[in-house]
């Protein structure tokens, strides 16, 4: 059993005001020395069965087509091992 | 013997009586369409109304596109259906890549809801013919998620093609860039717009003029008269 995590992001051009909103709330909890904050979207996909090569393609496309718009969008996909014992 | 136009709902759809009744108005007659439902009655044309569908998870827009509805829409108006989407709706069309580009929070990150001030940009979409190139309009505006937003390449294709249908005047209420209120397709029966013309069609209420009303008057011009 396996996880696999899609990270969604803004593209780079695009504004993110809400990233911005996080950032100018920085200073007054003591956080100073963060000059930019941008907000995204993590998925985490429990995967039944093993995580091979055809799996990792159809996490993917669904990334690409459905989790992610990638017109205003960029996406990663990863496989992170679940430790059993954390269950 | 009038036209057929369908207005879709989605769960969460607001709008869909007041689209149905504006399509009264103007003198078509509309027909209701549900989410689920590969079937579209037939009808001449489609309105993809307002409202948060599927509670805009994931995305405004996202989930309603892979409604079972939204196949055939996308089929029939790649073949030249007219589709008009508004607010919801026009995230929905460009979720569905009908329309370029895509729509994200307002940069004030508020709702928004006012009169809003537009200049008709194109008077030749099959939406848009009861209004002349250039024509100032008030119709509402009310929405969380109404900034446009393209590539740079983007922006120049649709501005050079003529292709914003729409702009804000005098007040950019949500950060869309080029100020674009509404975009049409390059055949101009794809059109998407986040202010709300089915809103303003009496002048009893709303705005108090009938300035949405061209909308739905062009579209019946143009089915009956094909």
């Amino acid at each position: 059993m396996a996880r696999v995590v899609v990270d969604v992001m803004l593209k780079p051009e695009i504004l993110d005001p809400q990233g911005q909103a996080v950032q100018r709330a920085l200073p007054r909890l003591g956080f100073e020395g963060i000059s930019d904050v941008r907000q995204g979207k993590r998925f985490e996909l429990e995967v039944d069965g093993p995580v091979d090569e055809a799996a990792l393609a159809r996490i993917h496309d669904l990334a690409e087509s459905f989790l992610a718009n990638t017109v205003i969008e960029d996406f990663t996909v990863r496989v992170e091992e679940v430790a059993e014992a954390a269950k | 013997m009038t036209a057929r136009i369908g207005v879709v709902t989605f769960p969460g759809s607001l709008d869909d009586r007041d689209t149905q009744r504006a399509i009264r108005v103007a003198g078509a007659e509309p027909v209701a369409l549900w989410h689920k439902d590969k079937d579209l009655k037939q009808v001449d044309a489609v309105v993809l109304c307002g409202g948060f569908s599927y509670g805009d998870y994931l995305r405004a827009g996202a989930i309603a596109r892979f409604s079972p509805v939204m196949d055939t829409v996308i089929d029939q108006a790649k073949a030249g259906l007219p589709v008009l989407g508004i607010c919801n709706g026009f995230q929905i069309l460009t979720e569905a890549h009908l329309l370029p580009g895509g729509m994200l929070g307002n940069d004030h990150l508020h709702f928004i809801c006012r009169d809003q001030k537009l200049r008709v940009e194109n008077a030749d979409t099959a939406w848009t013919t009861d209004y002349e190139a250039g024509q100032e309009i008030h119709i509402p505006l009310k929405n969380m998620d109404g900034r446009y937003v393209a590539d740079q390449r983007t922006l120049d294709e649709l501005e050079a093609e003529g292709r914003v249908a729409f702009r804000y005047l005098g007040f950019n209420p949500n950060g869309s860039l080029n100020d674009i209120a509404g975009i049409t397709n390059a055949a101009g029966n794809v059109v998407g717009l986040m202010p709300h013309p089915e809103h303003a069609v009496e002048s009893l209420i709303g705005t108090g003029r009938t300035d949405g009303l061209p909308f739905f008057t062009s579209i019946l011009k143009k089915l009956v008269n094909a």
